[in-house]
C-alpha cells in the first residue's frame, strides 16, 4: 500500500484515551482523549500552562501518565501500546516512523555536527549506508527548506534562529515519517521568518501526506495548517472540532476568549 | 423534489456570547431550502436577517443547533452536513461543496495559480493538469498573466475575488456556496460570472447565492428564498 491510500482508512493512527497526570497539586492532564487519522493535522491549542506541552510529550512517548493509554497503528497496522512497548523500540520507532520538531532547534538537532550530518545522521539511523547518496540526499532537503546547499558543511551554531529551524524541519522529514510531533515550531521567530516556516510546513506536510500533532498558542498557525482543532485549558478538552468552526463559530467560553483575544490582521 | 442536491431542514442558529454575559442572540429558528440539480436560489432578505449564517451553516463553518443538512455526494450517498464529525465535512468539502466567499483569505508567499488549482491538487488531479486549468480560468476573468505567479495579498478588492471564483469554480462541484460573488467586479468580469453560473447550472450544479446586485440576480436566479429577521419576542 503506498503512503497516499492510508488517508481512506478509517483507523486512527495514534489513540489517546483517559489520559491523566498531575504534578503535585497541579492537574496538567485531566482525561484526555485524541484520535489522529493518517494524514491528518491535528492543532492543539491553550496559553501557557493549559497542559498542551505535557500532552505533546506523553502523546510522544517522552512523559508517562498517571493514567490512561496512548496507542499507535504502525505501518504493518499492529497496534502498539506507547507507554509499555519498551525503551527500545520506542527508540526505534522515534527515529523511524516518527518526528518531533522541538520549539528550540537546539534541541532537536546535534549542533557540534555539520548541517549535511544532521540531516544525514537521521538517514543512516534508518539504514542508509552510502554517503555520497546520503550527501545528495541532505543537499535535495536543504535547498527543499530553502537553505542554499553551499552551506552544508556548516554548523547550525552559525545559522540565524529561523533557518536552524528550517535545518530541523529537513532533519525530521527527510526519512518519511508517519507521524510528526511539533512543539510551538515557529515560537520564538520574528513574525516575517514564522510565515516563512509556516509556509514551508505546511507545503511539507500536505505534500508527504504525514500526519501531525501541532502543539501551538499562535491561533493563526493552527487555521492555516490544522484540519482539526483541540482547545485544552487546565489539562481538559474544553472544545474540538472542525478547525475553521471552532475559530468562527466558538462555543465554550474559553474559546471565545481565546479567538477574540486575537488581533485581526 | 425527490432529486435534490440539498435538503435542509428545521434549522436552528444562534449564538451565546459568554464575554457579553451569557447573551443569546438568535438568528435563524425552523429555516430550509430545497435545491435541485441545474438550479441557482438566491437567499433574499434585509441586511442581518441571517442570509449569511444560513450559507454559513451550509458550508459547514458554523454549527447548526437543531435541523438537518442533507447533501448527496458525488457517488450518491446522501450525508448529513449538520452532524457530519470533521473529517465528514473535510471530504463534502473536498468532493461536493464549493464555495465562493466574499473574501480571499490569504496565505503567505502561495501564488495565486496554486490557491487557485489547490481545489483539484486535493483531489489528486497532476499539477500539469490542476495548474493549466488555473491558468485557464484566470485568463478568462481577465486577470493578467503577470500576477498569476503572484501571492494575491497584493492585489486588488476586484482582483482576490476573481481568484476566489477561480478557485471556486475550478472543480465542478455539484453543489455551489456563492456569497456575493460579483461584488467588486467591473461589467466586463460580472459577464463571466455570469456565464459561469450558468455553466455550471448546465452541467447540473445545484448553487445557492446572495447577491446583492439585482440584475446579476435576475439573470441567475431561477427562485428567490425570502429570509426573514427573527423577531426579539417571538
Amino acid at each position: 500500500m503506498s503512503p497516499g491510500d492510508e488517508s481512506i482508512l478509517d483507523e486512527p493512527i495514534l489513540s489517546a484515551r483517559n489520559l491523566s497526570l498531575s504534578f503535585g497539586d497541579v492537574r496538567a492532564l485531566d482525561e484526555v482523549a485524541i484520535d489522529l487519522w493518517p494524514g491528518e493535522v491535528l492543532a492543539i491549542v491553550g496559553e501557557s500552562g493549559s497542559g498542551k506541552s505535557t500532552l505533546l510529550r506523553v502523546l510522544a512517548g517522552e512523559a508517562r501518565p498517571d493514567a490512561g493509554a496512548v496507542t499507535y497503528r504502525d505501518t504493518t497496522g499492529t497496534v502498539l501500546d506507547v507507554h509499555n512497548m519498551g525503551e527500545p523500540a520506542l527508540r526505534r520507532l522515534a527515529r523511524t516512523e516518527w518526528g518531533f520538531v522541538r520549539q528550540d532547534a537546539r534541541d532537536g538537532l546535534r549542533m557540534g555536527v555539520s548541517a549535511g550530518g544532521n540531516v544525514g545522521e537521521r538517514l543512516m539511523a534508518v539504514g542508509a549506508r552510502h554517503y555520497g547518496d546520503i550527501r545528495a540526499e541532505a543537499s535535495r532537503w536543504l535547498e527543499r527548506v530553502e537553505i542554499s546547499p553551499t552551506r552544508i558543511d556548516d554548523r547550525p551554531g552559525l545559522f540565524s534562529g529561523g533557518m536552524r529551524q528550517r535545518l530541523q524541519i529537513a532533519r525530521t522529514l527527510v526519512t518519511r515519517p508517519r507521524l510528526v510531533f511539533m512543539d510551538e515550531p515557529t515560537g520564538g521567530l520574528d513574525v516575517s521568518v514564522q510565515a516563512r516556516l509556516l509556509d514551508l510546513i505546511r507545503g511539507l506536510v500536505s505534500d508527504l501526506g504525514i500526519a501531525v500533532v501541532l502543539v501551538t498558542h499562535d491561533i493563526a498557525a493552527a487555521r492555516l495548517l490544522a484540519h482539526r482543532l483541540v482547545v485544552m485549558r487546565d489539562g481538559r478538552v474544553v472544545e474540538e472540532g472542525l478547525t475553521d468552526r471552532v475559530l468562527d463559530d466558538p462555543r465554550h467560553p474559553y474559546t471565545q476568549l481565546l479567538v477574540s483575544s486575537v488581533l485581526a490582521a | 423534489m425527490s432529486n435534490w442536491v440539498l435538503k435542509a431542514e428545521g434549522l436552528s442558529k444562534g449564538f451565546t456570547l459568554h464575554l457579553q454575559g451569557g447573551v443569546r442572540i438568535p438568528v435563524l429558528r425552523n429555516a430550509g431550502l430545497v435545491v435541485a440539480p441545474g438550479e441557482c436560489v438566491a437567499l433574499s432578505g434585509p441586511s442581518g436577517a441571517g442570509k449569511s449564517t444560513l450559507m454559513r451553516l451550509l458550508q459547514g463553518n458554523y454549527g447548526a443547533d437543531a435541523g438537518t443538512i442533507l447533501i448527496r455526494r458525488t457517488d450518491g450517498v446522501v450525508a448529513d452536513l449538520a452532524t457530519a464529525s470533521p473529517r465528514e465535512v473535510n471530504a463534502l468539502r473536498r468532493d461536493t461543496i464549493g464555495h465562493v466567499s466574499q473574501f480571499l483569505r490569504v496565505i503567505p508567499r502561495v501564488p495565486a495559480l496554486e490557491v487557485v488549482a489547490a481545489p483539484l491538487l486535493a483531489r489528486g488531479v497532476t499539477r500539469e493538469v490542476a495548474l493549466n486549468r488555473a491558468q485557464a480560468l484566470l485568463r478568462r476573468l481577465n486577470l493578467p498573466d503577470r500576477l498569476h505567479a503572484l501571492p494575491p495579498s497584493t492585489f486588488s478588492g476586484g482582483e482576490q475575488q476573481r481568484v476566489n471564483l477561480a478557485r471556486g469554480f475550478i472543480a465542478d462541484f455539484p453543489l455551489m456556496l456563492l456569497d456575493e460573488p460579483t461584488a467588486s467586479l467591473d461589467a466586463a468580469n460580472r459577464e463571466v460570472v455570469i456565464a459561469l453560473i450558468g455553466e455550471a447550472k448546465a452541467r447540473g450544479a445545484a448553487l445557492i447565492g446572495i447577491f446583492h446586485d439585482q440584475e446579476v440576480r435576475d439573470r441567475v436566479a431561477d427562485r428567490t428564498i425570502e429570509v426573514a429577521p427573527l423577531r426579539e419576542a417571538a
